[in-house]
């Protein structure tokens, strides 16, 4: 895909409903679901790809949306941390899995993608999966732990 | 009977993305601020210089000129100006601020303005004495100098037939707070109202006005949710209110003041660097019979909090020992560098790695364990401290540090790391200790001082919310005071709610640091509490609902009243500290642990591998068991990367990797299984025996992987952070 030079109009399915927004071509993903399409539940961390903070799923793979210009996002399939339901949150809520939230939703992101595919997580460790996400409050073992609980328990319900 | 176990209350809303931080706030009209910085470590200004190829008529700016009330940023002292106005002291010094509709349009225009500057000598190493020229602060650039005396250290040493001598440095830290540094102002009907992301809204609100010259009822701060701060966000939010205000009033519209992430590592504080020598007298079978210390921090370019940080550094370079003699001498300085401020440990992370990584060089040279070491001087109840306070805790310390070594399976290890050592050409295991304590709450009167104050409103409905000004940061605030309002009454957790620190509302119980809030502050709640009860005539007898009626039946009879149960601290009965002489109770209580790290080093590459940790300690009654164990690993994670891996780079007082690209904190993947456990001795004067936990983790980690390294490879590992260069460079010496 070329770059585009000016303003641009897109259009993608977004947590389920289909959007068209016009953006500037330099805009990134994030800046898009942020702003125009007011959704702030996905955070900026580092802006460099770095973090995991703006993780979110494109076409079903988790991508660090400061990381992809908005263009990209034609025709494709987004999913935000405002698409999850509640429940799915329970074993994160109970094993400590957050603490600021500021890591929270690209961690929940990266949790949700490994959770849709279990066979990930008996092929690699769960620290190594969720390497890309840095968070700063939990040493990680409260993410880790309550991952393996809700694989555990999903693994129960399938 | 412990509290009923409760989940971390607004965690839903934190995975749901719902949580709403400062830069998710959609203000309607808001502009864009942007700050424009020094690029000189000192100098006079002469010139600032507008490119002409920009429209500035688009841009509101401003400069010094612009501050209404006085150029500080009130703090300590009155040594930092809210924006540069004849003269810079650093690189990312403040100096003009912009804003705009267009964030776009902000980061060329700041590229467009040159501050020009006449350079003066400056000081970039902290360590070495400045000449006349360098001399920017006093007489000497020395922000704080104490002495800790108790008998006679010198006298001891002069005698001593061993002496053990080190030099420990520990290099600066970042907070990485996942949310960066972020206000939004404006001013509505003369009030200027400030959102964002910090710990201490009081300390923000004291700052704002005076640099804004308002009353106390013209300015009023409000927390928002807040990503992070690890001290970070205890005294830097405050700069950042007073420039965001200062744009607000000037566009005469809201201004949203938020870091991006090259800015917030560049231009916020940071921990304090440190050189710390020790001068040890000790007796063959390990006892310690004098300890003299130095211990020096970089201050950087203003005060901030360095005297404090000082200090505490100070009170804690001893180490969990007895000595009978003991001198520690400390100073903070001034250095042409960004300025050091709090970090989680707030200077006692450096001097107890210092201590600690010292206690091994005296077991090597003894040829002792360094169990045997630490078994033989720990404080023992009656014993005193390096400021003549006397220990009476009932914590079985010895105990703390047994419990260590079974769980770590210290002994054990020992030996079979001998043999994979034979056995194994390129890689080297070992397993280090540490033994360590940590103070909490305020220094000395510190309390006192803060004369923090609590409420419990009792609603019409029914329900409580309970007023303070300590904020929810990741820690648990909101949780843990739920569970001792919701204990304390009978109530159910959803009836209690916890007000957003705002000024305008909550009391003000002092900043949200120093591992003080579940301890004093909920303390403090507790005791709302009672005294809501008491004016509504209750009974310690009368819980949950008849609470409740009671609250409906006030309001009936009270249409529009304000029922609020108080509390106000009092210092715990026999507590006396001399600030002249650095004597007496440093604090009312102190956390003690033992840590002990396994790691291996790898030849080739020199990359140190946690393997195994093992944090236990006694924090007094643990009020919710999944945070406190979630504070310790997140403690014991921001330990292991200031150890091994982070690393600040300089050039002229700046820091150059400013990007979390090479900028490096553990991922998951560098972090080992961090076991914890507490041994819980009720601290009386506490919320429900609750001692203050939050720094404690901080402390010890450095001391147990660099005694590990040490164990493994022979290493001094007496410089942090041990980064695979600087181990090489320690094994080719
Ligand atoms: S904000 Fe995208 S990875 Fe950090
Ligand atoms: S919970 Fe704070 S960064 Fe992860």
């Amino acid at each position: 895909m070329t770059p585009p030079t000016s303003d641009v109009a897109l259009g993608f399915l977004l947590n389920g409903s289909s959007v068209s927004v016009t953006c500037a071509p330099e805009d990134r993903l994030l800046d898009l679901l942020r702003g125009p399409l007011r959704l702030p539940g996905t955070k900026e961390g580092c802006g460099e790809g770095e973090c995991g903070a703006c993780t979110v799923l494109l076409n079903g793979l988790p991508v660090n949306s400061c990381l992809v210009p908005s263009y990209q996002a034609d025709g494709a399939t987004v999913e935000t941390i405002e698409a999850l339901a509640d429940e799915r949150h329970a074993a994160l809520l109970e094993g400590g899995a957050t603490q600021c939230g500021a890591c929270t939703p690209g961690v929940a992101m990266t949790a949700e993608w490994i959770r849709r595919h279990p066979a990930l997580g008996k092929r690699f460790p769960l620290s190594e999966l969720m390497a890309g996400n840095l968070c700063r409050c939990t040493g990680y073992d409260g993410i880790l732990k309550s991952l393996e609980a809700a694989l555990t328990d999903d693994e129960g319900t399938a | 009977m412990p509290l009923a176990p409760l989940l971390r209350r607004e965690g839903l809303a934190k995975l749901s993305g719902r949580e709403q931080y400062v830069d998710d706030l959609d203000i309607p009209g808001a502009l864009h601020g942007i700050t424009v910085r020094s690029t000189s470590a000192r100098g006079t200004i002469r010139n600032i210089r507008f490119d002409p190829e920009i429209d500035w008529s688009s841009f509101v700016i401003v400069d010094h000129r612009d501050v209404p009330g006085l150029n500080t940023v009130k703090l300590i002292e009155t040594d930092q100006p809210a924006l540069a106005a004849t003269e810079v002291r650093h690189i990312h010094e403040p100096v003009v601020l912009l804003a705009h509709p267009s964030r776009r349009a902000l980061r060329k225009a700041v590229r467009a303005i040159t501050i020009e500057v006449d350079p003066l000598p400056s000081v970039l190493d902290f360590t070495v004495r400045p000449t006349p020229e360098q001399i920017q602060h006093g007489s000497d650039n020395i922000y704080k100098q104490i002495t800790i005396t108790k008998g006679d250290a010198r006298s001891i040493l002069a005698d001593a037939p061993i002496i053990v001598e080190g030099v420990y440095r520990t290099g600066a830290q970042e907070h990485v707070y996942l949310e960066p540094q972020g206000m939004i102002a404006e001013e509505v009907d003369g009030v200027i109202i400030i959102r964002g992301s910090m710990q201490c809204p009081y300390y923000v609100h004291t700052a704002v006005c005076h640099a804004l010259g308002r009353e106390a009822d013209q300015v009023r701060i409000i927390q928002t949710p807040t990503g992070g701060a690890f001290g970070g966000k205890e005294e830097f939010p405050s700069g950042v209110a007073i420039h965001a205000a200062l744009l607000a009033l000037k566009a005469g519209r809201p201004v949203r003041l938020v870091y991006d992430r090259t800015e917030d590592l560049a231009a916020t504080t940071k921990r304090h660097p440190s050189w710390t020598r020790h001068r040890t007298a000790v007796a063959s079978d390990g006892q310690l019979l004098a300890q003299e210390i130095t211990f020096l921090l970089d201050g950087g370019a203003y005060m901030t909090l360095s005297p404090v940080v000082l200090s505490r550094g100070m009170i804690h370079a001893a180490g969990p020992y007895h000595c009978e003699h003991i001198s520690i001498d400390g100073r903070a300085v001034l250095s042409n560098t960004v300025p050091f401020g709090a970090f989680r440990g707030f200077g006692a992370p450096q001097s107890l790695f210092a201590v600690e990584r010292h206690m091994d060089r005296i077991a090597l040279r003894l040829g002792l364990d360094p169990v045997t070491v630490r078994q033989r001087n720990l404080l023992a109840d009656g014993q005193t401290t390096a400021t003549g306070q006397v220990v009476a805790d009932g914590v079985d310390r010895q105990g703390l540090l047994n419990r260590a070594l079974s769980l770590s399976d210290y002994a054990a290890k020992r030996e079979t790391h001998r043999q994979f050592n034979i056995d194994t050409p390129d890689r080297r295991r070992g397993i280090g200790l540490t033994t360590f304590f940590h103070g909490a709450g305020f220094t000395g009167s510190g309390e006192v001082y803060l004369d923090s104050k609590v409420a419990v409103a009792g609603l019409p409905d029914g329900t409580i919310e309970v007023r303070t000004a300590s904020t929810e940061m990741g820690q648990g605030t909101t949780t843990i005071f739920t569970q001792l309002a919701s204990d304390r009454l009978g109530l159910p957790p959803e009836a209690v709610a916890i007000a957003q620190p705002d000024t305008a509302v909550v009391p003000n119980s002092g900043p949200t640091v120093a591992s003080r809030t579940a301890m004093i502050v909920g303390r403090l709640v507790q005791e709302a509490c009672d005294d809501l009860r008491r004016q509504l005539s209750l009974d310690a007898t009368d819980r949950g609902n008849d609470v409740a009626e009671a609250i409906r039946a006030w309001h009936r009879t009270h249409p529009n009243g304000l029922l609020l149960g108080q509390g106000h601290y009092r210092p715990p009965p026999g507590i006396e500290w001399d600030e002249g002489t650095y004597r007496g109770e440093a604090y009312g209580a102190y956390g003690w642990a033992a840590y002990v790290a396994e790691v291996e080093v790898d030849l080739r590459t020199y990359g140190t591998t946690v393997l195994d940790f093992v944090a236990v300690q006694d924090v007094g009654t643990v009020l919710n068991t999944t945070l406190a164990r979630g504070q310790v690993q997140g403690g014991v994670a921001q330990g292991i990367g200031w150890t091994l891996m982070e690393e600040c780079q300089w050039e002229d007082g700046a820091m150059t990797n400013n990007q979390l690209t090479n900028y490096i904190i553990p991922t998951s993947s560098d972090i080992p299984p961090i076991r914890v456990a507490f041994q819980e001795t009720p601290y009386p004067h506490g919320a429900e025996g609750a001692k203050g936990l939050g720094e404690l983790p901080m402390d010890g980690p450095a001391p147990a992987i660099a005694n590990a390294i040490a164990a493994a490879t022979g290493a001094e590992a007496a410089v942090l952070p041990l980064t695979p260069e600087r181990l090489m460079a320690d094994l080719d010496r």
